[in-house]
C-alpha cells in the first residue's frame, strides 16, 4: 500500500509539470485560437534565459550568487520573454490577422525553430544549472502509517503548489476580466474583435508574454530539477496528449489531464509493465489521447462547437 | 446637391415625425483599389444624424467596401473622410469603436464559444474601468461597475426579445437569432453610428419584419444614425429615409427611396437595359 501510494503521488507531481506546459498551450489557443508549436521552444528559451543570466549578473555587478542574484536573473527573464512576445507580434502575427489558423499554426511551427536556434546562440548549448533554492532531499510522510513511510519530494510539492496557484490566478483572469473577456473574443473572431474596439495587436503581446511567463516558470522548475538543455523543448510533446485529453480551450482541463496522464503512466509502467514487457511509461499518454479522440474529440473539458455549413 | 439634399430630408421629416441633425459622416471623391481591382471610384455622399441610410446595389457593386471604409478597416487611396466635421486619418480598425461607430456582419461573426450574455457583455468592453485586479477578486467598485454593464445588457436582451436565451452559447443559435446577438453587440457599444451589413440576408419573412422593427425601434427610440446594406428591395425601401445605388463601384444614384425607384440607371442596372 504504501508503494503504491508513493507511485501515485510520484504521477501526481509529474502530472503537475506537464499540466504547466499544458497550460501554455491553453492559454494561447483560448486567445487567439492557435495552436503554438513554440511553446516548448519558449520553455527552452526562458530556461536558457534564466540560468545565464544567474551566472552573468553576478559577473558583472561583482556581487555574490545568491537569492538577490536569481531574483534578478528571473526578471531579465521576464523582460526577456515579454520582448520575445513582443517582437513574435510585430515580425509574424500582425502580418497574419483574419488568416485561416493553419496559417497561424505554420508561423508557430516557424517560430518554434527559429527560437530552438536563436537560443543556444545567444545563451550557449551546454548543460546550465538553475538553482533558485529548491529543497532536494527527499523526506517521509506517514511513517506512523506505513512500515519505512512514504517517499516524496519536497521539490515536487513545492512545484505542485507554485502550478496550481497559476492555474488558479489564469482562470479568475480569463474569467473575470474585462482582458480575459477580450482575449476570448479575439479567438474566436479578429474582425468582430475589432469592431467593438479590441486593438489585436496589443492582446495579442499581452497573451504572449502571459505564455512566456508561465514557459518561465516551467523552464524554472524543469530546470531546477533536470538542467537546462535542449530536450527541454522536448516536454512540449508530453503535453499534446495533456491538452488533447483536457480539451484545448480549458485551464482547469490542462491540470486534469496532465494529472491524469502523469497518474496513469507511472501506475501502468508499475503494476501492467512486467505483464507486457514495460516501456508502457513512453506511449501511454499518447494511447489514451488516441482513445479519447475518438469517443469525445473536444476532450474531457473542451467547448463543444457546433459548425454550421 | 446641396438643395436637392435638404428637400429630400424636408420631405422625410415631413413624413415621419423624426428629425435630422447636421451630417455626420461625409465622404468626398472616395476611391479605393486593391492592386488593379477598382472597388469604388470617385464616390461621395453623406449621413445626417439620426437617419437611416441604405447602401444598395447588384453583387460586387461595392457595398460592402463602401462601408469597410467607414468602419476605417480600408483606407481610401483617393478622397476624404469627414466624420463629425473632422478629417479622418488613416486609422487601426479598432479605433471606429472608440469613435462611437459600431457594425454588424454580414456573414455572423460571433464568438462562438461564448454565451449570448458574454458576447454582448463585450461591447461593453469599452466602457469599462475597472482596475485588472479589482476585477479578478470580484471587489468594491468593480463589482458595482460589472453590475451595472450587467444591466446595460440585459435591457438590450429584452428589447431584442432574447431573454431566453441568455446562458445559451451562440453557435447553437438558429441563424436568425445569431443575427440578432450580432445587433446586440454593437448595440451594447451605444453607438453614434451604426452600420448594418446584409441584416436580413438569409431571413424568412417573419424574421425579417423582426428586424426591421428592432432597426426602426433603434433609430427611434436611441436616435442612432444607421447605415445599411441589403437586398431586399421592399426592406429598403420602407425604412430607408435616403438610399445610395452603387453599381461596378460608381455611384448611379441618391435619393429619398421615390426618386431612387423611378431612377433610369438604377432599373437598368437591376432589370438590365434593353439592346
Amino acid at each position: 500500500m504504501g508503494f503504491f501510494l508513493e507511485t501515485l503521488l510520484g504521477g501526481l507531481m509529474t502530472g503537475m509539470l506537464y499540466a504547466l506546459v499544458a497550460l501554455g498551450f491553453v492559454l494561447i489557443f483560448k486567445a487567439s485560437g492557435v495552436f503554438n508549436f513554440a511553446q516548448g521552444a519558449m520553455v527552452l528559451f526562458a530556461a536558457l534565459a534564466v540560468a545565464r543570466f544567474s551566472e552573468w549578473i553576478p559577473a558583472w555587478l561583482g556581487m555574490e550568487q545568491g537569492a538577490l542574484s536569481m531574483a534578478l536573473a528571473i526578471l531579465v527573464g521576464i523582460v526577456v520573454m515579454i520582448a520575445v512576445a513582443w517582437l513574435i507580434e510585430r515580425l509574424a502575427l500582425r502580418y497574419l490577422v483574419n488568416q485561416e489558423p493553419i496559417t497561424l499554426l505554420m508561423a508557430t511551427l516557424g517560430i518554434a525553430y527559429l527560437l530552438d536556434g536563436f537560443g543556444p546562440m545567444v545563451f550557449g548549448s551546454a548543460v546550465y544549472s538553475i538553482d533558485v533554492g529548491m529543497p532536494k532531499d527527499p523526506s517521509f510522510i506517514l511513517e506512523s502509517v506505513f512500515d519505512g513511510g512514504v517517499l516524496v519530494s519536497l521539490e515536487d510539492v513545492y512545484s505542485a503548489g507554485i502550478a496550481a496557484t497559476l492555474v488558479a490566478a489564469l482562470t479568475v483572469f480569463f474569467q473575470y476580466t474585462k482582458t480575459g473577456r477580450a482575449l476570448r473574443a479575439v479567438a474566436d473572431d479578429h474582425q468582430a474583435a475589432q469592431s467593438i474596439g479590441i486593438p489585436l495587436a496589443r492582446m495579442w503581446v499581452i497573451v504572449w508574454s502571459v505564455a512566456g511567463m508561465v514557459a518561465l516558470v516551467v523552464g524554472i522548475i524543469w530546470g531546477s530539477k533536470l538542467g537546462v538543455q535542449f530536450s527541454i523543448s522536448l516536454v512540449a510533446l508530453k503535453a499534446l496528449p495533456v491538452v488533447i485529453l483536457g480539451g484545448l480551450t480549458s485551464l482547469p482541463g490542462a491540470i486534469v489531464g496532465g494529472l491524469i496522464i502523469g497518474v496513469g503512466e507511472k501506475l501502468s509502467e508499475v503494476y501492467l509493465g512486467p505483464m507486457i514487457g514495460g516501456g508502457i511509461e513512453t506511449w501511454f499518454a499518447y494511447g489514451l489521447a488516441l482513445c479519447l479522440l475518438l469517443v469525445r474529440p473536444q476532450g474531457l473539458f473542451g467547448e463543444k462547437i457546433i459548425d454550421r455549413v | 446637391m446641396d438643395m436637392t439634399d435638404s428637400s429630400q430630408l424636408a420631405a422625410a421629416e415631413n413624413s415621419g415625425r423624426r428629425r435630422f441633425g447636421d451630417i455626420i459622416l461625409d465622404l468626398q471623391n472616395i476611391s479605393l483599389s486593391f492592386g488593379g481591382v477598382k472597388a469604388l471610384t470617385d464616390i461621395s455622399f453623406n449621413v445626417r444624424e439620426h437617419e437611416i441610410r441604405s447602401i444598395i446595389g447588384p453583387n460586387g457593386a461595392g457595398k460592402s467596401s463602401m462601408l469597410n471604409v467607414i468602419n476605417g478597416v480600408y483606407y481610401p487611396q483617393e478622397g476624404k473622410v469627414f466624420y463629425r466635421g473632422a478629417e479622418r486619418a488613416r486609422m487601426e480598425p479598432y479605433m471606429a469603436a472608440r469613435q462611437g461607430i459600431a457594425r454588424t456582419f454580414q456573414n455572423l461573426a460571433l464568438f462562438k464559444g461564448m454565451s449570448v450574455l458574454d458576447n454582448i457583455m463585450t461591447g461593453r468592453n469599452l466602457q469599462m474601468r475597472s482596475n485588472i485586479f479589482l476585477q479578478a477578486l470580484r471587489i468594491g467598485p468593480a463589482q458595482r461597475e460589472e453590475l451595472a454593464h450587467r444591466e446595460q445588457v440585459e435591457r438590450i436582451i429584452d428589447f431584442l426579445e432574447i431573454q431566453a436565451y441568455r446562458k445559451t452559447p451562440v453557435g447553437q443559435l438558429p441563424y436568425g437569432l445569431q443575427k440578432r446577438v450580432d445587433l446586440g453587440r454593437a448595440l451594447a457599444l451605444e453607438p453614434q453610428m451604426l452600420l448594418l451589413d446584409e441584416p436580413m440576408a438569409g431571413m424568412n419573412v417573419e424574421e425579417k419584419q423582426d428586424m426591421c422593427r428592432f432597426i426602426l425601434d433603434v433609430n427611434d427610440e436611441f436616435g442612432t444614425t444607421i447605415v445599411l446594406i441589403e437586398h431586399d428591395m421592399g426592406v429598403v425601401m420602407d425604412i430607408s429615409d435616403r438610399v445610395v445605388v452603387l453599381d461596378y463601384g460608381k455611384k448611379i444614384g441618391d435619393g429619398a427611396p421615390e426618386e431612387v425607384r423611378n431612377n433610369e440607371d438604377v432599373i437598368s442596372a437591376y432589370l438590365g437595359t434593353k439592346h
